[in-house]
């Protein structure tokens, strides 16, 4: 027996992959549990302090750091090892590092999203833009040139207010590292950061984005339809939601286009899913199987047709319902470019003060040194305790 | 009392006492404890990691700017949304109470069903209803001649946006004890005002408040100590935004215990927190006590 436990809707899917795992495996039992992705986290932190975490489960994979360094997690370099029709070189190399932490492999990649723009083909046209821009520069001249097009009530671009993930994504192109010395200090005011934020302001300062929190934005498929912006930074589940949403004359004004960087195609933050063994399990071998399993490429793209998630490794992208969407493409070449956050359990506190920073520096009451000099000053105030515990196990 | 019977009293009260000693003392005693430590998922992992900081919580939330800033959201939303919520509710009440009334049942229903609705789902509602561009209340305002208004949007409105939430939301429950309040004072009084000539505001002023003062504490307090735990209504409409323009102390403690999972801090934001009400509640009753309200 198993125990299985997965957020969300995909915690509800993958019930129906299960049986055939059970087929192959008859001495395996999974018990599937589902776990609503607000209280998750809460709930995997209290059922670590109460020793009552499953075999296997699937983790956000900027929690990895997290239960890794709480010690919940098994590594598995040794079963990796010893599996050799195992092949980590098919999975995208962003993705697979989200899973190491301090050289240790502590989880297979299960689903995969990373964030690029959506936009307006139609609009873009219009405003005289022949081609999706590909560098910061180009992105520019199309953001002024839509704005001009679609005049003082409607913008170029939606970067929501309480949303870090925007101004994250070009961050991490950055040659420069979010954090420094082994995640003891923050690093923003490296060069690097100072440019996307700069880039970040001067959206908001030239009226290209509009000075808005979703909460603003009582539903972003229609203001999208409505051409309130032309591009907006996300996720891949919003390939189903626009094709849902948008009116059928609209259904071809839209595409997706890869991140543009600094100087040409750019990085963007490897998000999605990872599955782990946890190391309190008493059926490690069992676990592996499941995991393998489920990360296995044929499951993962019946995953994607049952979901809509993204495989997490290149070969299922060859199966046509992949290969033929045009929508799909473009994620298909940024999860090569794909990059972690960095690895340190304070990672999503940070990102949160990343966050409360840039929504003051939007407002004016900070330039972009300030805004870095600020952030700097809150990340090693959080990493205090880390950089305690380091020096512990230094000094040990 | 013989020895016998004192001990059949602390028999009696045993179980009261051990039920509060269980689900009250102890917790509060635990947490005065883990607010002087920096309990944290590192503590959580590995006792050895848990460090005595003394007041080291207490002092960093003092230096803390959003602390501050906390605390002077929930004052802002204590000092004008207790007295309009009470303002609100005896209003309410006297309307209900007045000889005039029409329909008194159905309106003590309809201005008590806030109250008994779900602070989510009407939170939703309202959000619906201030939105910027589509929002109801932007739509009769424009018929009148105002700019929209960015209620929640904007971090000078989204406070009052909140405050005339809440006290939507919650005027009918003092409602109902004002109006206990008001059928409890003496027909004859007013008999007699009405004799010596005293107008309907004289009488409210010298009849009425007079007899509803320790009603008035009462409901003061119990409002008061409500207002300071402020959370559902930010946590639901804001998430604390804009600009944390809405981010109360209990938010604060929310996004510190159960959100980063520091248990210190949050404890010690908490013991703050109580000392503050406990400070405030005890120069209430000084202040009534001394007006001989009770």
């Amino acid at each position: 027996m198993v125990t299985f436990w997965a957020m969300g809707y995909e915690g509800e899917v993958v019930a129906q992959l299960l049986p055939d795992f059970e087929r192959a495996h008859p001495h395996i039992r999974v018990q599937l549990q589902q776990l609503p992705w607000t209280a998750a986290h809460e709930k995997l932190l209290t059922a670590f302090a109460g020793d009552a975490l499953p075999d296997v489960c699937g983790l956000g994979n900027t929690w990895v750091p997290e239960f890794a360094a709480l010690g919940a997690l098994q590594p598995l370099d040794a079963k990796i090892a010893a599996t050799p029709s195992l092949d980590a070189g098919d999975f995208f190399p962003g993705i697979w590092d989200t899973g190491v932490v301090d050289g240790k492999v502590y989880g297979l990649p299960w689903y995969t999203e990373t964030r690029l723009p959506y936009y307006r083909t139609d609009l873009l046209a219009k405003a005289g833009i022949a081609r999706p821009p590909r560098n910061w520069d180009e992105w520019r001249v199309a953001m002024a040139a839509v704005k001009r097009e679609v005049g003082p009530q409607r913008y170029a671009i939606l970067l929501p207010l309480n949303e870090f993930e925007p101004l994250l994504n070009l961050a991490i192109q950055q040659p420069d590292p979010l954090l420094r010395d082994g995640g003891r200090y923050g690093n923003f005011r490296s060069a690097g950061f100072k440019r996307a934020l700069g880039f970040y302001k001067e959206m908001f300062d030239k009226g290209w984005a509009p000075r808005v929190t979703n909460n603003q934005i009582s539903n972003v498929w229609d203001e999208f339809g409505r051409g309130y912006f032309s591009f907006y930074i996300n996720g891949p589940w919003n390939i189903a939601e626009f094709k849902k949403r948008l009116p059928k004359e609209q259904a071809s004004s839209w595409m997706t286009m890869p991140l543009p960087g600094p100087d040409g195609p750019g990085a963007s933050v490897a998000g999605g899913i990872t599955l782990v063994v946890l190391a309190h399990s008493q059926h490690q071998e069992a676990a592996w199987q499941l995991i393998q399993y489920l990360s296995g490429p044929q499951v993962q793209a019946r995953f994607h047709g049952l979901t809509g998630n993204l495989p997490s490794r290149r070969s299922p992208w060859n199966t046509a319902s992949l290969a033929n969407d045009p929508h799909a493409r473009a994620f298909r070449e940024q999860l090569e470019r794909a990059k972690p956050t960095p690895k340190v359990p304070e990672w999503e506190r940070i990102a949160n003060e990343i966050l409360l920073v840039a929504e003051q520096m939007v407002d004016g009451k900070l330039d972009v040194d300030a805004a870095a000099a600020e952030l700097d000053r809150r990340a090693d105030l959080i990493l205090e305790k880390r950089r305690w515990m380091l020096d512990q196990a230094a000094a040990k | 009392m013989n020895g016998s019977g004192r001990l059949a009293g602390w028999m009696f009260v045993a179980p009261a006492l051990l039920v509060i000693a269980v689900f009250f003392v102890l917790p509060v005693l635990a947490a005065l404890a883990l607010s002087v430590t920096d309990f944290d998922i590192y503590a959580l992992a590995d006792r050895r990691n848990l460090r005595f900081v003394g007041l080291g919580n207490y002092l960093a939330l003092l230096a803390n700017p959003l602390f501050w800033k906390a605390l002077g959201n929930t004052l802002y939303f204590v000092v004008i949304g207790v007295p309009l919520s009470i303002a609100v509710s005896l209003a309410a009440a006297l309307l209900l109470h007045s000889r005039l009334g029409r329909f008194k049942p159905f309106f003590r229903t309809a201005f008590f069903a806030p109250v008994v609705t779900t602070v989510v789902a009407v939170a939703v509602i309202w959000r619906y209803l201030f939105h910027t561009r589509y929002g109801l209340v932007n739509w009769a305002l424009s018929g009148i001649g105002f700019d929209p208004i960015d209620w929640l949007g904007d971090p000078h409105w989204a406070m009052p946006t909140i405050i005339l939430f809440a006290v939507w939301k919650n005027f009918g429950y003092n409602m109902i004890i004002f109006l206990s309040g008001l059928q409890s004072i003496p027909e004859d009084l007013y008999e007699a005002a009405r004799i010596d000539g005293a107008s309907a505001w004289r009488q409210f002023r010298h009849v009425t408040l007079p007899m509803l003062g320790p009603v008035l504490l009462l409901v003061g307090i119990l409002t008061m100590a409500g207002y300071f735990q402020l959370f559902a209504e930010p946590y639901v409409m804001t998430q604390g935004g804009p600009l944390e323009s809405t981010v109360s102390v209990l938010y604060l403690m929310y996004e510190q215990g159960f959100k980063w999972w520091n248990l210190g801090t949050a404890s010690a934001v908490a013991f703050m927190l109580f000392v503050l009400m406990a400070g405030i509640t005890s120069g209430l009753l000084w202040f009534a006590r001394r007006r001989g309200a009770e």
